[in-house]
């Protein structure tokens, strides 16, 4: 977004703390603002553009990232809060180029069709198979309750988180 | 037109996205992922009355602020754009007049957020307040302040339209029934908020645009309208985008003022809208009312139908008059109508601009008309199911209203729903509160005459192929997220009797691609799958020559394997590559060409309005809700949805279930829990939380049935299916909620408020009833 900052500006801009963190595997270290929102540094300071922003706080899961393992709106956290903590992102499910079972699952059953409510919905399901491997349709229901999709009716996105579950 | 003779192996084959990789691994780049470190913040200041007359706005003190590189206001442009050409009454940014609490009336360029925010709050807009309207009715009301001041009566369009002896139908009926609805204002809510990428080069006065849009093409058109310069000048780029339903059918005010800042920055800017501004921006379908009655014989049979709609179009034209038509229209080509009547009002009124949205125009009226034939299903003692085989078409068929039906799959996908949802067996034998409703749709596969009529073909395709053995398909069809891409590369892959793995689809870059009308009223399968299926032909008929002139043979003797040309009848064979390098000799890298008209017979008849409903083929669908309904909460659970879509041809038998899922779907969204809502012209729930689209939670198994009929005119037989199945849910909901409860819901959606509120004025008319017979 050119964050470049004037001086005029800068006066209103908060504190900056040295922030170390494991980024899809890869430790960083960047100085990041106190009120710096985990999708703006992944997004503008990390380049990593596949966490998508859908609303305007908190109302959509498109921005679902993993920290520590557990699913996280990157809209809600602070980077500097993710301080000594390890960020999954959608780009680090591929291994060696190749899909991981739940990206190949939602890229064949159509669990995928604008793509936006993608990343955030397959970095949510993948807490739960991470946590769970063989859920039931319930278990699926409850931990994508907070993603909306609003293209698929959610009926192809069940289908495949279930194909990428241990029990298919 | 179809593919007789060729190898059918990409065609009727369940295919992945071509883009879906990308899509799965957030390799993908939408429109605010784009590289933009350089860009300037774009940022827009709305107007907080929903109805005023600018006086004056001074924009000295945030033009003065260091780092604001563009300030703007109606003043810098004074050209009107609108998707219609016969109805172009807003502007970019607003001039003289604000019409809606959220219309944009200045914006700024800064160099970061924090400065473009702080310009606006500089900005200071003298405003005098006018009356404002934000109910039809008021607004129509006499002595109502005009918004427009050449539509009298706050009235954008009145139609009065009559097919057939509508008074001979009615004396001739059985049983005659009128009933009344009202429906909430519902919107997109796609989930991917507006934005727009705008690069001016001042050098050479050339400007950019990348934009979520569903019609890079209008918004070309209307950047050079706007800006007042030639086409040429300007390059729209669509990428990514993630979704549409309609609320990117049109050019967009953000996607102007981008320009617009761009140029006054003399750089590029970028324009991200917020959640909230992205649903006031709407376009979405009207609140509406519709009163309508219906006559039948004994039998079932529709003998006429008298339709008044009235829908609040919000504060410009957009795409209204083509709504408002479009709701009368569509009272025919689904089952056999000798007669109907139709009085159609879009009022103006200080809400935001409605537009086109899945179903467009087609929805409300046909939930109104399947729950009216329910309930005469009913009084009859007739199945509901058995009251619509009484009229249905026959193929091919001409409407009173001039349209033209070539393929009718109706009656069996009646019969693939009753049969799966076990109908006859379980209906009305499911217990205290669970019930079974059936209802049925259709939708055109795009509109036979384009909105702008320029005597083109509705659809071109290019094909390139070079030493490198791919084939390129270039087309301005606007993948959203149905399958476009997809299904192009399937279509000519088919043809050429390739693998999809040989294709590479290019869309969307107006330096590149031929023009495309865009993604809406499901025109794109039908129309650009014909114009691919011609390149894909054209291309072929060279590969074939060029073999033939290789293998010293005539043309008539080569047969097309795909990756091997054979002398028909013998082994002589050669490999692809040395076809494609035998016919690359002497002419060097081949390009061809294929275009789609719809055929004149498809145009509708010659009435005023008639253009809108007319189309080359109509979808059709049923489908049978199953409901629980809890009468303590007022709660309605679906519980399961079989659904049957007749979509001519499954191209890609993957991409209809999923189209037809999600159409379902949001009709669901529609009948339970969406709407807008305004306190004084202020949006209530302009995010989603408050405006409530279903979760994963409440979302219900929806079993698709593909129905193929066939038609003449489609490619491989194909029409459309991303809409025609949205209809059917609303009534297959409320007709299920009857069966459950003996409830008529007639005010969606039905909301657990609203179906208490119901309930209780049913027992309260229960009682008042047996107090009189007792």
């Amino acid at each position: 977004m050119g964050r470049q900052l004037l001086p005029a500006v800068e006066s209103n801009e908060h504190m900056k703390h040295l922030v170390s963190f494991i980024i899809n595997g890869r430790q960083r270290e960047d100085a990041v603002a106190d009120n710096l929102l985990l999708l703006d540094y992944l997004r503008e300071v990390a380049g990593l553009t596949g966490t998508k922003r859908g609303c305007d706080g908190g109302e959509c899961g498109a921005c679902t990232v993993l920290v520590d393992g557990e699913p996280r709106l990157a809209c809600l956290s602070l980077a500097a809060g993710c301080q000594g903590r390890s960020v999954e992102t959608i780009e680090a499910l591929a291994t060696s180029g190749r899909l991981s079972r739940l990206q190949r699952a939602f890229h064949e059953k159509l669990g995928t069709q604008c793509g936006y409510c993608t990343p955030g919905m397959i970095m949510a399901a993948e807490a739960l198979l991470r946590r769970n491997a063989s859920p039931t349709e319930a278990d699926i229901r409850e931990a994508l309750s907070g993603n909306i999709c609003r293209c698929t009716g959610y009926v192809k996105i069940i289908e495949s988180v279930r194909a990428a579950s241990r029990n298919e | 037109m179809s593919g007789a003779g060729t190898i059918r192996r990409c065609a009727g084959t369940s295919t992945p996205l071509i883009d879906g990789v990308e899509k799965v691994t957030g390799r993908a780049r939408f429109t605010a992922d784009l590289p933009s470190r350089e860009a300037l913040v774009g940022r827009i200041l709305r107007s907080p009355l929903a109805h005023g007359a600018i006086r004056g706005i001074d924009t000295a003190r945030a033009r003065a602020l260091p780092g604001v590189r563009a300030v703007i206001t109606g003043a810098d442009c004074d050209v009107p754009y609108g998707v219609l050409p016969i109805a172009q009454n807003e502007y970019p940014l607003a001039r003289e007049r604000m019409r809606y609490v959220g219309e944009p009336i200045a914006a700024v360029a800064a160099v970061d957020e924090a400065t473009a925010q702080a310009a606006l709050d500089l900005i200071a807009a003298h405003i005098e307040p006018l009356p404002a309207y934000f109910a039809a009715k008021d607004a129509l009301a006499d002595g109502s302040t005009l918004l427009h001041d050449n539509k009298p009566g706050n009235v954008e369009r009145e139609v009065r339209q009559e097919f057939g002896d509508v008074e001979a139908g009615f004396k001739a009926a059985d049983l005659v029934r009128e009933a009344k609805f009202h429906y909430a204002e519902v919107t997109h809510a796609q989930m991917e908020p507006d934005c727009s990428l705008a690069e001016y080069d001042a050098e050479r006065d050339r400007l950019t645009l990348h934009s979520t849009t569903q019609v890079p093409y209008y918004v070309h058109l209307m950047l050079a309208q706007c800006l007042k310069t030639e086409a040429s000048r300007i390059r729209v780029v669509k990428p990514f985008v993630g979704g549409g339903f309609g609320h990117r059918t049109e050019t967009l005010n953000f996607e102007l003022i981008a320009g617009l800042l761009a140029r006054a920055a003399r750089g590029a800017v970028k324009l991200e809208l917020s959640r909230e501004e992205t649903m006031l921006t709407h376009r979405g379908r009207p609140e509406t009312d519709v009163r309508i009655r219906a006559g039948v014989k004994k039998t079932g049979e529709l003998t006429a139908v008298d339709c008044e709609v009235i829908q609040r179009g919000g504060a410009y034209a957009g795409y209204g008059l083509v709504t408002i038509l479009y709701s009368g229209a569509l009272l025919h080509a689904i089952y056999r109508l000798p007669a109907s009547r139709y009085h159609g009002l879009r009022v103006y009124a200080n809400t935001p601009p409605c537009g086109a949205m899945r179903g467009h125009g087609s929805v409300d009226v046909r939930h109104a008309f399947e729950s009216l034939l329910d309930e005469m299903a009913e009084a009859l003692g007739l199945d509901p199911i058995e009251l619509r085989r009484a009229n249905l078409l026959e193929a091919p068929h001409r409407t009173p209203n001039d349209l033209q039906v070539n393929s009718y799959g109706l009656g069996e996908c009646l019969r693939r729903v009753e049969q799966a949802s076990g109908w006859r067996e379980r209906r009305g034998k499911l217990g205290p509160g669970r019930g079974l409703g059936l209802a049925c749709s259709h939708y055109p596969s795009g509109a036979a005459k384009p909105v702008h009529w320029t005597g083109e073909p509705h659809a071109v395709v290019n094909l390139r192929l070079d030493f490198d053995g791919a084939v390129v398909a270039l087309t301005g069809a606007a993948d959203i997220g149905q399958g476009s891409s997809t299904l192009i590369a399937q279509v000519v892959a088919e043809v050429l009797g390739l693998g999809v793995d040989r294709l590479r689809v290019i869309a969307n870059d107006s330096a590149v691609t031929p023009k495309d009308n865009g993604s809406y009223s499901s025109r794109v399968s039908f129309m650009v799958g014909n114009a691919a299926i011609a390149a894909a032909q054209n291309l072929k008929k060279i590969l074939v020559e060029a073999a033939a002139r290789r293998l010293e043979v005539s043309p008539a003797d080569i047969e097309c394997l795909g990756e091997t040309y054979r002398v028909a009848g013998t082994d002589r064979t050669l490999a692809y590559a040395a076809v494609v390098a035998a016919a690359l000799e002497d002419s060097g890298t081949i390009g061809t060409k294929g275009t789609y008209s719809t055929p004149p017979e498809t145009h509708g008849g010659k009435f005023r309005g008639a253009a809108v409903g007319s189309s080359a083929a109509f979808s059709y669908g049923a489908q049978v809700a199953e409901v629980s309904v809890d009468e303590e909460t007022g709660t309605i659970r679906v519980e399961k949805v079989w659904v049957a879509h007749d979509c001519g041809f499954a191209i890609n038998p993957l991409a209809v279930e999923g189209q037809v899922q999600g159409s379902v779907w949001m009709g669901m969204g529609q009948a339970l829990c969406e709407e807008t809502q305004y306190h004084e012209g202020r949006a209530l729930r302009a995010n989603m939380l408050d405006y409530r689209v279903p979760t994963i939670v409440e979302s219900p198994p929806i079993e698709v049935h593909i129905v193929e009929s066939r038609d003449p005119g489609g490619p491989f037989g194909a029409k459309e299916a991303g809409e025609g199945s949205l209809a059917g849910f609303l009534a297959a909901l409320t007709n299920a909620v009857h069966d459950a409860t003996g409830l008529r819901l007639t005010e969606l959606p039905a909301s657990p408020d609203r179906v208490l509120e119901a309930l209780q004025a049913k027992r309260r008319s229960e009682r008042v009833k047996q107090a009189r017979t007792g």
